[in-house]
């Protein structure tokens, strides 16, 4: 058995080297966030949001990009929530543990890991070269929606799961069938639940460059239907970064795409713990 | 109450119909429909990308209706996009080789390698041997070339990338570069990276240095449009537009564009070379096939 | 009544396949394109090749192995004992207002796009190792530390939910034995959460082998096989990233062979990690 002494100096010394690691680690982590605001914020001007990029993207503004990337969004969220929110709901309401949802569980927690080149190299093949979709927003958002798949069926799942089962028991003692009550019951009250797993996959989508570069292509013109080629604001700020075209407008390019991500990912977070009542 | 359930259930029930009915038309649609859009689209050499761009900026400025896509993928791709229909038109920045020769081919403007060194490097002038023997790893230190004392780092584009094929044929040969070599993607990250280390050599379109980089002479030729239109600094490779067949429509419109006095003093403000020179290379846009 | 109740609930199973049918379809067409090109080069050569120049038709990847291993090792040594302390912190010593600001930050930090962090690794991190420690700065070196920021809220949040989720008794019984506070944490706490640190770790590792972006920033790309912390070097996934764009034929379905690789390598981990943490609540 060792003094005592030892044991609370090993303590000490420990929480030191805790405290230290912590603090040091958030620190990094701000630091990192800083350094682009810092340089970015000062110059933003409302103008920057509504302009479009001039002069391959030396002036103006990242007007195109933002739409780009709400489109590209949209398009994925409509593909994903009904599917995701299905999956959910025949899991949950319609299946005990069996074959089938094992193989479903496993097959959505490895889509879950897939990393996004993969994504990239899979559309490409598939949307844009099988399907001849061409470099657009519909590759793009329908790769996205593939990426995004998992995290609503989670999300909508544990939604579902926190409904007590009182809920459906009402609705069967009145005679209700199985999807009067999924469609009445259950779902109304999972909606938040499934709000906070698209807002979630909102987040990830405005960030995600690599899989968007193979399959929406980086074209800056304003797009004029789903089949137009279009540049997200990750990829113009990835693109300008990298040409050093304008570090000014990388800048501000890169701290706007912090805070909106910042912006969407706080909402989802509050969301998250308000509704679901365990940590996903 | 009972109302509000009603209600509420048909609107779930009519959005999930209608984004089954959206899901659908999607899929059905993108299987036959080829791109439908408006406009054509020029796809290829990242080198030549951003002038194309720059060039279909200028044009949609002055016909509002036509919508020009510019995208890269690099010379190869953009030559087989041309091939399959899949581009209106390729962009190339290397001359066709084998069986691209069958495709219509016009040069709109002619690009010079720079090969590029910290400003601060003391270094001024290489010969083409030394370039060579440097990017091939086998001089290996700066002070075997004049320098100071410290390791060379090497800098090129990637496999597959126009301007290293071009770089490959003008300077290499037969020899092949380091594997040493950092890899970059695009010409303007060649250009950071050799702006930020002092020890670094690359290579770079001509009309991308900048005050941050500085380019070497090359057997004491300096990499000007004088030098290049005299032919004394011969590292030099044309831009192409690709077409399957004589282009028409508004691809045509566009390339005329592309050649005329205006896009082409926008070019050379851009650090090209027009073709409309005195040079006796290029002719106003050299319009054979299978250049 | 019951037709219609029964079609919904095969309709709901046809969805219900899409994940699985998504992720047969990506194997597919990626095995497609990839796996005639390694039976045609030879595994072997493939696999075990050093040199990777597509323009002579030589596609070994060793190399990048290589270089996704020393990276994500890199990560891991940066990414494990500060994720693990910083989990530690936010679970036993933090002050409760602190607590508020601190957790929804580290779930902020995982949703912060990779470009940002190469961004930040290009202007900062490269630099200083340039500088300090000589090369170029574009090294496997600064990957790992860049790579290792990337997946520390990973780690953080599930180590972190995984010692929240320890019944309080273990805490309880060991003070009651006398311990103090660090030796109960030391000894008996992380050990009791170990199942869930290690599925963090390993999904974190998951999450360093697919990284591309960031990585094409800052590893220099260069192809030769590394050697040193300081050398330049390509992950498996850089080196899709960086060549796909200009790839056709065999260079292309050599990237998708590429491709092959590292999805088996990702899913083999992400396996175990499954089993894992599915050990641990069921």
């Amino acid at each position: 058995m060792r003094s005592n002494r030892f044991r609370f100096l090993t303590q000490s010394l420990a929480k030191t080297l805790i405290w230290a690691a912590a603090l040091s680690t958030i620190a990094v982590m701000i630091l990192i966030l800083l350094q682009i605001l810092v340089e970015g914020l000062p110059d933003l001007r409302f103008s920057f949001f509504f302009e479009s990029p001039k002069s391959m993207g030396r002036e103006g503004g990242i007007l195109t990009t933002i739409i780009g990337t709400v489109a590209l969004t949209l398009v994925a969220i409509i593909v994903a929530t009904p599917l995701g929110v299905g999956t959910a709901i025949f899991l949950r309401e319609y299946t005990r543990e069996s074959r089938i949802s094992r193989v479903i569980r496993f097959g959505t927690d490895c889509l879950a890991g897939v990393p996004s080149i993969i994504f990239g190299l899979f559309g490409f093949v598939f949307f844009v070269i099988f399907l001849n979709m061409g470099w657009s927003i519909l590759s793009g958002g329908l790769t996205l929606a593939a990426m995004i798949l998992p995290t609503i069926i989670c999300t909508t799942e544990e939604a579902i799961k926190t409904i007590p089962y009182s809920y459906r028991e009402v609705s069967y003692s009145l005679g209700g069938t199985k999807w009067q009550t999924v469609t009445r019951a259950v779902l109304p009250s999972a909606l938040p639940g499934i709000f906070t797993g698209i807002i979630l996959s909102v987040g990830r989508s405005i960030g995600e460059t690599a899989a968007i570069i193979l399959t929406a292509g980086s074209s800056l013109v304003m797009p004029t239907s789903l089949f137009s080629p279009i540049r997200t604001m990750a990829v113009h700020f990835y693109i300008l970064a990298r040409e050093g075209i304008s570090m000014e407008m990388a800048y501000r390019t890169g701290a706007t795409l912090i805070l909106i991500v910042l912006f969407v990912n706080t909402i989802a977070n509050f969301l998250l713990n308000r509704y679901i009542r365990h940590r996903i | 109450m009972d109302r509000q359930i009603q209600n509420s259930k048909l609107k779930i029930q009519n959005l999930g119909i209608l984004v089954f009915l959206l899901m659908l038309s999607l899929i059905l649609g993108s299987g036959g429909c080829q791109r439908s859009k408006a406009g054509i689209t020029v796809a290829g050499s990242t080198s030549v990308e951003p002038f194309a761009e720059l060039l279909a900026e200028e044009y949609m400025i002055r016909n509002p209706h036509s919508h020009i896509y510019v995208q890269g993928g690099g010379s190869t791709a953009g030559i087989e996009a041309v091939r399959s229909h899949a581009a209106n038109i390729g962009m190339s920045s290397r001359s066709l080789m084998g069986t691209e020769k069958s495709l219509y081919a016009v040069t709109i403007a002619k690009d010079a390698i720079a090969i590029i060194i910290h400003p601060r490097n003391p270094v001024e002038d290489l010969s083409l041997e030394k370039v060579r023997e440097v990017f091939s790893g086998r001089i290996r230190n700066w002070k075997e070339i004049g320098g100071q004392d410290h390791p060379i780092i090497l800098v090129t584009r990637e496999e597959g990338s126009g301007t290293r094929e071009a770089f490959q044929k003008l300077v290499m040969g037969e020899e092949e570069i380091s594997l040493e070599a950092l890899v970059q993607d695009s010409n303007g990250a060649i250009r950071q990276v050799v702006s930020g280390d002092p020890n670094a050599i690359g290579y770079i379109s001509l009309g991308l240095v900048n005050e941050k980089v500085k380019a070497l002479r090359i057997s004491g030729v300096e990499p000007n449009v004088k030098n290049i239109e005299s032919g004394r600094y011969h590292l030099v490779r044309p831009f192409l537009f690709v077409f399957n067949g004589e282009p028409t429509g508004e691809a045509k419109a566009f390339l005329d564009f592309v050649i005329c006095p205006e896009a082409q003093e926008l070019l050379c403000k851009e650090g090209l070379i027009s073709i409309l020179s005195t040079s006796s290379e290029g002719k106003v846009g050299s319009q054979r096939k299978g250049y | 009544m019951e037709v219609k109740e029964k079609v919904i609930e095969k309709i709901l199973l046809l969805i219900a396949l899409s994940s699985i049918s998504i992720l047969t379809l990506i194997a597919l067409f990626i095995f497609g394109e990839g796996l005639p090109f390694i039976w045609k080069f030879g595994p072997i050569d493939f696999l075990f090749g050093k040199r990777w120049v597509p323009s002579h038709g030589e596609f070994g990847i060793f190399p990048m192995i290589v270089g996704s291993f020393w990276v994500t090792v890199g990560a891991l040594l940066l990414g494990i004992p500060l994720g693990l302390a910083c989990a530690i912190f936010l679970c036993e010593w933090i002050p409760p207002l602190a607590a508020m600001f601190l957790r929804p930050a580290i779930q902020l930090l995982a949703a912060i796009p990779s470009v940002i962090y190469g961004f930040w690794g290009l202007m900062v991190l490269v630099p200083l190792v340039r500088n300090y420690l000589g090369g170029s700065g574009l090294s496997i070196f600064s990957g790992s530390i860049i790579l290792g920021f990337m997946i520390l809220p990973t780690i953080i949040s599930i180590s972190e939910d995984s010692l929240r989720a320890l019944p309080p008794s273990y805490k309880a019984g060991a003070f009651a034995l006398g311990a103090t506070h660090w030796q109960t944490i030391w000894r008996v706490l992380v050990p009791a959460a170990r199942s869930g640190i290690v599925a963090s770790i390993i999904l974190g590792m998951g999450r360093a082998i697919g990284e591309t972006m960031a990585m094409i920033m800052i590893l220099g790309n260069a192809v030769k096989l590394p050697t040193s912390f300081l050398d330049s070097a390509r992950t498996l996934t850089t080196n899709i990233g960086i060549e796909m764009g200009y790839a056709s034929g065999d260079h292309r379905q050599a990237l998708f062979a590429t491709g092959v690789i590292l999805f088996f390598i990702i899913m083999i981990l992400n396996s175990s990690a499954i089993l894992l943490s599915r050990r641990r609540i069921g």
